[in-house]
């Protein structure tokens, strides 16, 4: 059984979330790769602004592929997150509660995680087509010179997912692996 | 000599661009058919399923399966019987590329310096091979590659005393290293002598041969099953969330190498290893 989430996330929900929960998210995230990433916390240490109120936020890791006419956006499936390993700390400092993406995260970005309570949400990399499906608008906020790599705001409807590491630091890829594991 | 003009070559490219990144190829698609029936994971079994549903989708709706469609790399095997007219080759592939990934929706995904990393925002220049062979047809594989897992891929210099257990240890500890991070299940493309730059080029053309067909030589199919084997105790599984389905396939390519030297290089490739070719 999945459990529905609506965004924003607080903190307190992404406290009860649990590493191993499948999740369907609705509602508005965001997405950024690390060129965003790196351009919104550069200006943010100019201007103290974001682009977009992060406080209980959640950023997909992705880029997606141009709109076919008629469609909302193209595929957009998860990018590897720990290339954004070294601005997510920051991000889940400001406000941030979840992030979706793919692959391992550093120590430095789980100990954010429990200190600040956040959540890492894995979505199955490589299969854009079929999340997009679960995209109802986009619309790109800031950086349009960026392309694909611009921030958008996604609205999402049961967008599927699992949680991989959880705010006590509970990781689904080290727990899950080892059962398998016989070399 | 038979010529052919590039304009063919420009419009064949550009199909093989969209029909790549849209349709995945039968070997891969059969191998995630069978294992969502013999992955042991649950959370394995239903990603599996999901990324055979994804496929299916991509193939419908002629939409990317993967919104990374990748660097665009062409192994362009040409027949020294063969004049080509009309304008330059690379320039003709590399606007088969330009055409493709604008008149399909594929994603650009080519920054023109890699430091000061601007969009060239029609996906080129592509990464082109070329071959001379003989007779006068020309061979064009159009393989988009995604960096999720090219980023995973590794090259060793090992020393010849290393021998077949360090080409085991090197391939095993990539694997291993790449965890959840290339969009697992993968295909394993390994390039074992030549040069520095030989070995990565082998490992490359080692994914374009269909996965479940062999090396010719006995001792490499041997090697090819024993590490195919072993990779998938790795217990990493689809997505990296545990299970069997670790590796849908393990390809080697081997070419005479110094006296000094034993290169192994290994491409690590996702769930959606692209490749299409097209004989003119």
């Amino acid at each position: 059984m999945s459990i529905k989430i609506n965004t924003p996330i607080t903190r307190q929900m992404a406290e009860n979330l649990k590493a191993g929960d499948i999740v369907e998210i609705s509602g508005i995230i965001y997405t950024a790769r690390d060129a965003a990433h790196k351009r919104m916390l550069e200006e943010y240490e100019k201007s103290g602004e974001l682009p977009f109120d992060i406080k209980n936020q959640t950023i997909y890791f992705a880029g997606p592929s141009p709109a076919k006419p008629g469609e909302p956006i193209g595929s957009v499936g998860p990018t590897t997150s720990y290339r954004m390993d070294s601005y997510s700390p920051k991000t889940i400092e400001l406000g941030l509660t979840a992030m979706i993406g793919k692959g391992s995260r550093n120590e430095e970005v789980v100990e954010a995680m429990k200190k600040y309570k956040a959540v890492y949400i894995g979505a199955i990399g490589g299969a854009g087509a079929l999340l997009s499906s679960h995209i109802k608008k986009c619309d790109v906020i800031a950086y349009p010179d960026l392309g694909a790599e611009a921030v958008h705001r996604l609205e999402v409807y049961n967008f599927p997912g699992i949680v991989i590491i959880d705010s006590y630091g509970n990781n689904l890829y080290e727990t899950e692996v080892l059962k398998y594991k016989e070399i | 000599m038979r010529e052919i003009n590039v304009k063919e070559i420009t419009d064949s490219v550009k199909k093989l661009c969209v029909e790549s990144n849209c349709i995945l190829n039968d070997d891969i698609y059969s191998v995630l058919k069978k294992s969502v029936e013999t992955e042991v994971s649950e959370i394995g079994k239903d990603i599996l399923e999901k990324i055979v549903k994804n496929a299916d989708l991509a193939k419908e709706k002629m939409k990317p399966i993967c919104q990374d469609t990748g660097m665009a790399v062409i192994f362009i095997e040409i027949g020294q019987e063969v004049h080509i007219s009309g304008g330059n080759l690379t320039a003709a592939i590399n606007e088969g590329v330009k055409q493709g990934y604008s008149e399909g929706f594929l994603r650009k995904s080519v920054v023109e310096d890699p430091l000061i990393r601007v969009n060239t925002n029609d996906n080129t220049p592509a990464i082109i091979h070329y071959d001379i062979t003989d007779g006068d047809r020309i061979k064009i594989t159009v393989a988009p590659k995604g960096f999720g897992s090219e980023n995973m891929s590794r090259l060793y210099m090992l020393k010849p005393s290393q021998g077949e257990n360090g080409v085991k240890e090197a391939v095993i500890k990539t694997v291993t290293l790449a965890g959840s991070n290339p969009c697992p299940p993968m295909v394993v493309g390994v390039g074992i002598g030549g040069n520095f730059e030989h070995s990565a080029y082998l490992a490359k053309k080692a994914l374009l041969r269909p996965i479940g067909n062999y090396s010719d030589k006995p001792h490499i199919k041997a090697l090819e099953k024993e590490l195919f084997e072993k990779v998938n105790k790795t217990g990493i599984g689809p997505q990296g969330l545990g299970g069997k389905t670790t590796v849908m396939g393990l390809n080697i390519e081997t070419f005479a190498t110094h006296i000094a030297g034993l290169p192994v290089a290994v491409n690590i490739s996702c769930h959606v290893t692209r490749h299409r070719e097209i004989i003119l």
